[in-house]
């Protein structure tokens, strides 16, 4: 455990997402929060989406964009009466350009409590590697 | 072929019978139309400042609290029910990645909440079900009989 994780947490609101392409279902849509960490082999992306069940989720790499979409359902039951509405539901949207080349075959995306983590291996090729200078 | 209306607006149809019909039809489409462009963040203004944001709704049978907790274990969660008020507490672990890797982006957070809720109303704090499903909390607290709307029917003296 860090230090981090014994702070109180604050509430963020959620982001909409403000994009130039329309979206062509209607409804909100949100931007999810995303941690993005990188070591020599893999880039590792973890995304909160709260309420994406795996078969409503959409993980896409094409042309070096990687579109993550998530529908959530909806949440309220049909006769119940809002008494404090604090958060509002709509999808998750976002994309990010990834410049390393990824393996495609082997990206790996699991989706556990509403946390997302998406692992994309890169080929070997773009693995960094230690070439040993010969002293001459 | 594909027609498109500005607002889905029919056709010209005005009646002279009822001439602010047209109006109070323009004024309802003006009400919808800034309901939806509003943001969400105003729709969703009265905020307590208190992690986890949570939604409260009541049918006939219980008051629903909702709140999006992603990567939050239900271990790591403590729910107190009182006849009239519930609490919900607990920690968000962010696990430690491996040693060498470096962030590009750290947009998550984790650390401790504690959150209460009062209700108007009094439920059953035997009863409570809670659920905790991708990273969704329900929690379901059920009414007392007292609590409950009743239906009051009307008699009617002429026969």
């Amino acid at each position: 455990m860090t230090e981090n994780d014994t702070k109180a947490l604050v509430p963020k609101g959620k982001q909409e997402v403000v994009s130039k392409a329309e979206q062509t279902k209607d409804g909100l849509v949100f931007t999810p929060d995303v941690d993005i960490l990188e070591s020599d082999r893999e880039i590792t992306l973890l995304a909160d989406m709260p309420g994406v069940q795996s078969q409503d989720l959409k993980v896409d790499l094409c042309n070096g964009v990687l579109t993550l979409a998530g529908d959530v359902a909806p949440w309220e039951g049909p006769d119940e009466k809002d008494i404090l509405i604090e958060y509002e539901v709509g999808r998750f949207y976002r994309q990010f350009s990834i410049s390393e080349t990824i393996d495609q075959d082997r990206i790996d995306a699991q989706l556990s409590d509403g946390v997302l983590r998406l692992t994309l291996p890169k080929v070997e090729s773009a693995i960094p590697r230690k070439i040993p200078v010969a002293a001459g | 072929m594909l027609t498109r209306r500005f607002f889905d607006t029919p056709a010209w149809d005005f009646d002279v019978t009822k001439p602010f019909a047209e109006i109070e039809r323009l004024r309802q489409r003006m009400d919808r139309l800034f309901d939806e462009w509003m943001p969400s963040t105003w729709k969703a203004g009265r905020t307590m400042g208190v992690f986890p944001l949570a939604n409260l709704t009541e049918d006939r049978e219980s008051y629903l609290l909702r709140a999006e907790i992603p990567g939050v274990k239900a271990e790591d969660l403590d729910i107190q029910a009182t006849a009239n008020s519930v609490s919900i507490s607990g920690e968000r672990h962010i696990p430690q990645e491996e040693e060498n890797v470096s962030y590009h982006r750290r947009e998550r957070e984790g650390g401790r909440f504690s959150r209460a809720v009062a209700l108007s109303g009094e439920i059953d704090p035997d009863r409570v079900d809670a659920k905790l499903e991708h990273g969704v909390l329900t929690l379901r607290l059920p009414k007392t009989e007292a609590s409950k709307a009743k239906q009051i029917s009307v008699m009617s003296t002429q026969s």
